[in-house]
């Protein structure tokens, strides 16, 4: 097979893994032998492990995935073309909704390429706000995947824990930006409000809180045997493979390439003031991806902690005029979501609204890989493989 | 009983009433307890209330959802075996019902004794794969197929270990009678030690252990859940009921739980009885009759303890892929269940 000839995995010497895949090879000699009959499954669009409307066309041998095609449009609502019809501003309403669980996250690269084409910067404080925001959506969006995974193998406790602790960073995005799940909050040149008092102390609290909560799921998941063998060695990804398809964000760290656009790229928002560890593991697998998620979300919970201690003063808001019209031209601005890259293309011709946008969301690459991955593999590993790459239908149809 | 109601009644009746009883005495309370056991203790584990509105802390909640579903339609697919589809709930109901007749709850109160219960108990519960099979076969859906199937494979596979491990007992009660095994465990001694009887959750031990993950296999609960597997069959091969049908698996699978638990606090936990050293007792005969009324109250606190682990493992743990199952059931649980029966038999005969 193609994963056993692979360098990556073999130098990775899994007793596990091997043995897993030549149990797969045996199974399916024995059923060329035995010459059974496929049948078509059609996984989805509506199923519970698909978080959504993706539609998944497995072929089955028995139990065994011969191969699979994800399809997808499902759910599409059509963002790029509608956002030529509205004005700059009005667009953060609507991008909100992509990937919906990080909505403040979505709005950032959007912005700063806005804000580049008119050549405004935020002042510091806003630049500040702007990065614990977008932390605070990646805590409550991979808090989530947490609790879920659970559910998708089957524990169907730590999902009530993940949003019981989620509920504690929605209260905090709520009250600082009036929005639960799609705040609107980001403004060209800065944000529309400064925080609310008391907002930095309570902010410390809920850090420690989902520190707490990212120990319980170690505790209750990751320690775990049953989940460990099965995920471990299931859907592995090899370096080189991860990197051609294109995939990003902690799907792309967990197959050991260590490439974060909030450490590698300069940008105009706060994370270069920070120390924080980019994590990455060599296995490629499903564990591995879930674990660099987990460690993602402890690292930013450090994150707001140090950004908290030195918000510096100052106004939220640049000089921008009362109506706003980009110049001319073309930019192109992504960033580190919690998803993976998300970036925008935005090309102006000088008017209210953009011409046109082109939305890169990390979703719709990272399960462009499911094809190859689902090659072989069991029925429950389609959903172990699904539930690790992590999506959201939103950001995949946009 | 041969004449109950001054009537003659022949040997199938008696039992119909026996089972029926049963049914009333035992099962719905059975089903219920656990039920709103179930749910109160899920949410305290996962952090919520639960159900609060019906009744007093929502201890109704059973009988608004069985309200509710006896509201719903009653959902037959187009291409559903009709008359397969309408049976296969009954079926593994039926597998219950039979299941409880032998637990014995006190020194008299019993629906029938007779020598081959272990054996009888055993038998009775693999009927209950036929009727899932046969839900999942006929539903004529594809999740629906996977499910039943992998359920028979996985009830079959454990159906092994459970017997091995009651063999365990079997060989150090002597009998398979289940009331003779109370007997034996609570009027028993571990090296001369009387003082708890001999319950066999300490002499057998491995043999309590294997039968519990058989049992939690049986009643294909999390980590063996894969026929219902929510997220990846969609309830498996109960994705086409709805309505009454629905109903009856669902509380079946609670009643299931609470029945298993009633027969491994039977076999292992001493089942009616306390100890009889307790209260000077010596055999069957001597002990007093407010045991009768007792009896019931103590067996279903050791249910209650038994559902509890049972439900704590359903909440906690993640679920096993079906390839591993059976390897942890063929290459695990077996070789252990026959190396406690070999060094079970070999104890009895050495002491």
């Amino acid at each position: 097979m193609t994963i056993l000839n692979d360098p990556v995995s073999a130098k990775l010497g899994d007793r596990a893994q091997l043995s897993y895949i030549a149990s797969q090879a045996a199974d399916a000699r024995l059923n060329v032998e035995l010459e059974t009959e496929g049948m078509t499954l059609n996984i989805g669009p509506q199923h519970p492990a698909t978080h959504g409307t993706l539609r998944i066309i497995a072929r089955l041998d028995g139990e065994q995935v011969l191969w699979a095609e994800p399809s997808c449009g499902y759910m599409h609502r059509g963002y790029e073309k509608l956002t030529e019809v509205r004005s700059f501003p009005q667009v953060t309403s609507l991008i909100n909704r992509i990937d919906w669980l990080g909505s403040f996250a979505n709005e950032v690269p959007f912005i700063l390429a806005a804000e580049k084409l008119m050549g405004v910067e935020a002042p510091p404080r806003a630049q500040w706000i702007r990065t614990i925001l977008f932390e605070l959506s990646r805590i409550a969006n991979v808090s989530l995947f947490l609790g879920d995974l659970g559910v998708q193998l089957g524990a169907i406790t730590p999902v009530f824990m993940a949003f019981r602790d989620r509920e504690y960073v929605l209260n905090l995005i709520e009250s600082a930006t009036g929005g639960r799940f799609h705040p609107n909050f980001d403004r060209i040149g800065g944000l529309k409000d400064d925080l609310p008092a008391g907002w930095i102390d309570e902010t410390k609290v809920v850090m420690k809180k989902l520190r707490n909560f990212c120990d319980e799921i170690e505790a209750l998941l990751f320690g775990n045997e049953i989940f460990q063998s099965r995920t471990r060695g299931i859907g592995v990804i090899p370096r080189d493979v991860a990197m051609q398809y294109g995939l990003s964000g902690a799907n792309l760290r967990a197959s050991g390439v260590d490439w974060d656009l909030r450490r590698d790229q300069d940008s105009p928002m706060a994370w270069n003031k920070v120390d924080f560890k980019v994590w990455t593991h060599p296995d490629g697998d499903s564990f591995a991806r879930c674990w660099v998620r987990l460690q993602e979300t402890r690292e930013a919970t450090k994150i707001v902690d140090q950004l908290l201690d030195g918000i510096p003063a100052g106004p939220v808001m640049a000089k921008v005029p009362k109506i706003i019209k980009v110049p001319e031209g073309e930019a192109w601005v992504s960033t580190e979501n919690p998803l993976g890259e998300m970036g925008y293309y935005v090309v102006s011709r000088g008017d209210s609204g953009p011409f046109r946008v082109k939305i890169r969301s990390a979703s719709f690459n990272n399960i462009s890989i499911t094809p190859w991955l689902l090659r072989g593999v069991y029925v429950p590993d389609i959903i172990t493989i699904l539930a690790s790459l992590y999506f959201i239908l939103g950001d995949i149809d946009r | 009983m041969h004449s109950l109601l001054a009537v003659v009644i022949p040997y199938w009746g008696q039992s119909l009433l026996r089972v029926l009883g049963g049914l009333v005495a035992v099962l719905l309370p059975a089903g219920t307890i656990v039920y709103v056991f179930l749910f109160k203790m899920m949410s305290f584990m996962q952090s919520r209330l639960g159900p609060m509105e019906a009744g007093p802390y929502g201890s109704m909640q059973l009988f608004a959802e069985v309200g509710k579903w006896l509201q719903k339609e009653d959902i037959q697919p187009d291409n559903a075996d009709k008359r397969i589809f309408r049976m296969a709930p009954i079926i593994v109901l039926m597998s219950t019902f039979l299941l409880v007749a032998v637990v014995p709850f006190g020194p008299d109160a019993w629906f029938t004794n007779f020598e081959t219960g272990v054996f009888y108990a055993l038998a009775v519960s693999s009927i209950s794969v036929l009727g899932i099979l046969m839900a999942g076969w006929s539903s004529a859906n594809k999740y629906s197929l996977l499910g039943g199937l992998r359920a028979a494979g996985q009830l079959i596979a454990y159906e092994l270990p459970m017997v091995l491990a009651v063999m365990g007992v079997v060989i150090q009660a002597g009998t398979m009678n289940l009331q003779q095994i109370v007997l034996a465990q609570n009027a028993g001694s571990i090296f001369g030690t009387d003082i708890v009887g001999n319950p066999y959750v300490l002499t057998q031990f491995v043999g309590f252990v294997v039968f519990m993950i058989a049992v939690q296999a049986e009643l294909t609960q999390a980590p063996f859940d894969m026929p219902i597997a929510e997220s990846e069959l969609v309830s498996g091969y109960m994705t086409e009921y709805s309505g009454f049908r629905f109903l009856i698996f669902f509380i079946g699978e609670f009643a299931t739980a609470g029945v298993f638990a009633m027969i491994a606090s039977t076999l292992f936990l001493g089942g009616w009885g306390v100890p009889f050293s307790w209260f000077g007792w010596t055999s069957m005969d001597s002990v007093a009759n407010w045991m009768n009324v007792a009896g019931p109250l103590i067996v279903f606190t050791k249910m209650m303890v038994l559902v509890f682990l049972i439900m704590w493992i359903r909440f906690s743990y993640p679920r096993f892929r079906e390839d591993q199952l059976q390897r942890f059931a063929w290459k695990v649980l077996i070789p252990i269940s026959l190396a406690n029966i070999m060094v079970t038999a070999v104890l009895k005969v050495a002491f």
